[in-house]
């Protein structure tokens, strides 16, 4: 049978042999923890505690502001020593608080485990809202948000995103894998706010026993497990959709246009803890990977510990290395030094020598179209960096910039090394910062 | 035949009658001072005087009294002349020009990563604020190399912006297309300009850069009222007219430099006595 898909993208080697077959291990606790106030998609949160406070495991630290924001909480119990800028994955130094952990790991007061039998939508979103989930594939987007769609965009689907579709990365698998019971209390929850008919969890074919295994836990539920062929960026929003229910979301639209909300199988499990047992989102699994490190490992990380303290529990480094990247080798961000923490997006730490690190300088597009075959969004990559380059940022805007999902495809098929991507966010960002001024 | 010719050479006479009554009825009225205005201009459309190009400020000065003296690729001839044509007194103008406040270049300066990406300032700034350690430094892939209309900026081998004080009109462009603000507009009679832009203190700035200033006042003891320290950046108090030659000597990271005597170490411009006036203001 021919696996459903979606038209584009590559096959990047995928690189999962080192870590898919490690169980989930605990990473210890650090003794200083950094957790960032902006750790998601919108405004950051405000810090609630001072100085000297103590905390609990479990408590607000960061208060949420807006709508699109999502509150902070203590990763473990101690006391507060800094509330400062500290060094962000983003690259610059951002406000965090700063917990020295006192070992005791004590919880403070959660909130009550809700009965989905019982409580109200409204009741669901906010304890979804409260307890700080947001999209865990990376992004970070606030999961309340996703899960409010306005009553003129009916939603009859829920797609659950287990493809895992970025090289090396293995810790929605190894979840899908061991803790398969948190995903389906989670679909539960979901499919009770979101009210919808059909759900789908998408998984890539080079992950067999997860297919198998939620397949048959999912065997007497009105779930399906729709295997889809390995190829990135199958695990796009807007390419799982099309692979899963042939439904294309428009140009400048959303998954709900098209009646679907998707939700990545970790922010499921976490739904699953905040609702049924109060648990804010405080850890995460992440894959720590990549030839420079001693040994892969998949592990559940308290948000905010340093990821130097993540490379020693996988036994150091073997080389100095070239490249650290948070989260996966085609979207995830370079980091400029092992001193920041591990945040609720990060899904993977991949560490890098150097003659793995392209540094061909870049040379003139032979108009292969090779970036346009690989573009999952139907875009003209080439183009529109051209454009870029030019700052004719209306013509890149005429030639759909904001379509691109930044998945990088067409810079890693690029014969000429061209910063196509990066071009491309360019424009974007430009065009996006004309559209707030008018 | 003759129908023909009748009737055609008819229209066409209506036409005529038509065209030349509409002319002389809908004429708009151009101030002939306008265009003699937009003749002595510098023509390079710069937007050096704040309004978009050459024919917007011949019509301002003529229709809301614009100053006379905004044109600085034009200089003082320019000036002079727009002023003869509007019977005003030609207005002074201190004649500015665009100096790079940094000289940390790739050997000189340390960077926070190595940069591969797109060869362009604003696409490296957004990436974790740029490669350059020092906040304020040159990042050396030349965005106002490429703006400006004069050809008045070069790139070093060695990776820093050098504004040729001969070519630059102080038309402004590369201010505004620099994303770290480091290119400042100065007084042309000017030359000696502190070459910094971190206000970073003195020993953050001796970790990233050789020639960064550290704010140490030196340069403020040596040569009194010549300079000023902001947030330990110095810079020479252009106002005053004071002869800050004497800090340069004393500087210890040399940060301070005339371009009187010379440019940054790698560029071939050299420094000449006087600036040649543009030809067309002859």
């Amino acid at each position: 049978m021919q696996l459903k898909t979606f038209p584009g993208g590559l096959h990047p080697p995928d690189n999962k042999q080192w870590s898919a077959h490690k169980p989930i291990e605990d990473c210890p606790l650090p003794e200083e923890l950094v957790v960032p106030l902006g750790q998601h998609i919108g405004a950051p949160a405000v810090p609630c505690v001072a100085v000297g406070d103590l905390v609990k495991r479990g408590q607000v630290i960061g208060e949420a502001k807006g709508f699109v924001s999502v509150p902070v909480h203590a990763p473990t119990s101690g006391e507060v020593i800094a509330v400062e800028d500290r060094p962000h994955p983003m690259g610059r130094d951002l406000p965090a608080v700063v917990i020295r952990a006192d070992g005791e790991d004590a919880w403070g007061d959660l909130l009550a485990p809700l009965d989905i039998a019982i409580a109200g939508i409204d009741e669901l979103r906010q304890r979804i809202l409260s307890c700080g989930i947001v999209g865990m594939g990376g992004a970070t987007f606030p999961a309340h948000v996703k899960l409010s769609p306005p009553d003129e965009k009916p939603i009859d689907t829920l797609i659950l995103n287990g493809v895992e579709c970025e090289p090396f990365l293995t810790a929605d698998h190894r979840l899908m894998l061991e803790e398969s019971d948190r995903i389906l209390s989670g679909i539960a929850v979901l499919q009770k706010i979101l009210g919808v008919r059909q759900t789908f969890i998408g998984i890539e074919a080079n992950k067999p026993d997860a297919i198998e295994r939620l397949s048959r836990a999912c065997a007497d539920l009105p779930v399906e497990v729709i295997p889809l062929e390995v190829k990135y960026p199958q695990g796009a929003e807007k390419q799982l959709i099309l692979a899963c229910v042939g439904r294309e979301v428009p140009s400048g639209g959303l998954p709900m246009d098209v009646g679907v909300v998707v939700q990545n199988v970790g922010t499921c499990a976490a739904i699953a803890d905040a609702v049924l047992r109060g648990i804010p989102l405080i850890e995460r699994i992440a894959t720590i990977s990549g030839p420079a490190l001693v040994e892969a490992k998949n592990l559940r990380v308290r948000i905010g510990t340093p990821l130097r303290k993540l490379v020693e529990v996988c036994g150091g480094t073997r080389v100095e290395p070239a490249k650290i990247i948070m989260g996966g080798p085609m979207m995830g961000m370079t980091q400029l030094s092992l001193e920041v923490p591990a945040i609720r997006g990060t899904s993977g730490l991949l560490l890098f020598t150097a003659d793995q690190v392209s540094t061909r300088p870049e040379g003139p597009c032979i108009r292969c179209g090779r970036c346009v075959r690989a573009c999952p969004a139907h875009i003209l990559p080439t183009t529109i960096a051209a454009y870029a380059r030019l700052d004719l940022f209306e013509e890149a805007e005429a030639y759909n910039a904001l379509d691109c999902i930044e998945c990088g495809c067409c810079t890693y098929s690029c014969p000429a090394a061209l910063p196509l991507v990066q071009s491309i966010r360019y424009a974007k960002n430009a065009i996006l910062a004309k559209r707030r001024k008018v | 035949m003759i129908a023909a010719v009748i009737s055609l050479g008819g229209i066409g006479l209506a036409a005529a009658v038509a065209l030349g009554v509409a002319a002389k009825k809908f004429a708009v009225e151009v101030d002939p001072r306008e265009a003699a205005i937009l003749e002595v201009l510098s023509g390079a459309n710069c937007g050096a005087c704040g309004l978009p190009g050459c024919s917007a400020y011949a019509k301002a000065v003529v229709e809301e009294g614009v100053p006379a003296n905004l044109c600085s690729p034009g200089g003082q001839a320019t000036i002079e002349a727009i002023a003869a044509i509007m019977g005003v007194a030609a207005e002074a103008m201190v004649p500015q020009v665009a100096v790079v406040r940094c000289q940390g270049d790739n050997r000189k300066a340390k960077n926070k990563f190595h940069y591969l990406g797109l060869q362009d300032c604003n696409a490296a700034q957004r990436i974790a604020d740029g490669p350059k350690t020092c906040p304020g430094g040159c990042l050396g892939l030349g965005s106002c190399e490429r703006v400006c209309p004069f050809g008045a900026i070069e790139m070093t081998a060695d990776g820093i912006a050098v504004i040729s004080r001969d070519k630059c009109t102080g038309c402004k462009k590369c201010v505004a297309a620099c994303p770290r603000n480091v290119i400042a507009m100065t007084p042309r009679p000017a030359t000696v300009h502190v070459l910094c832009n971190s206000h970073d203190k003195g020993a953050v700035v001796r970790k990233y850069c050789e020639v960064g200033c550290i704010g140490c006042q030196i340069c403020k003891k040596t040569a009194p009222g010549a300079y000023l320290i902001e947030d330990f950046l110095a810079r020479v108090v252009y106002e005053q007219e004071q002869d800050a030659a004497p800090g340069i000597e004393k500087c210890p990271t040399k940060c301070i430099r005339d371009f009187a005597l010379g440019y940054p170490e790698g560029s071939s411009f050299k420094a000449a006595e006087s600036r040649p006036e543009p030809e067309h203001a002859a």
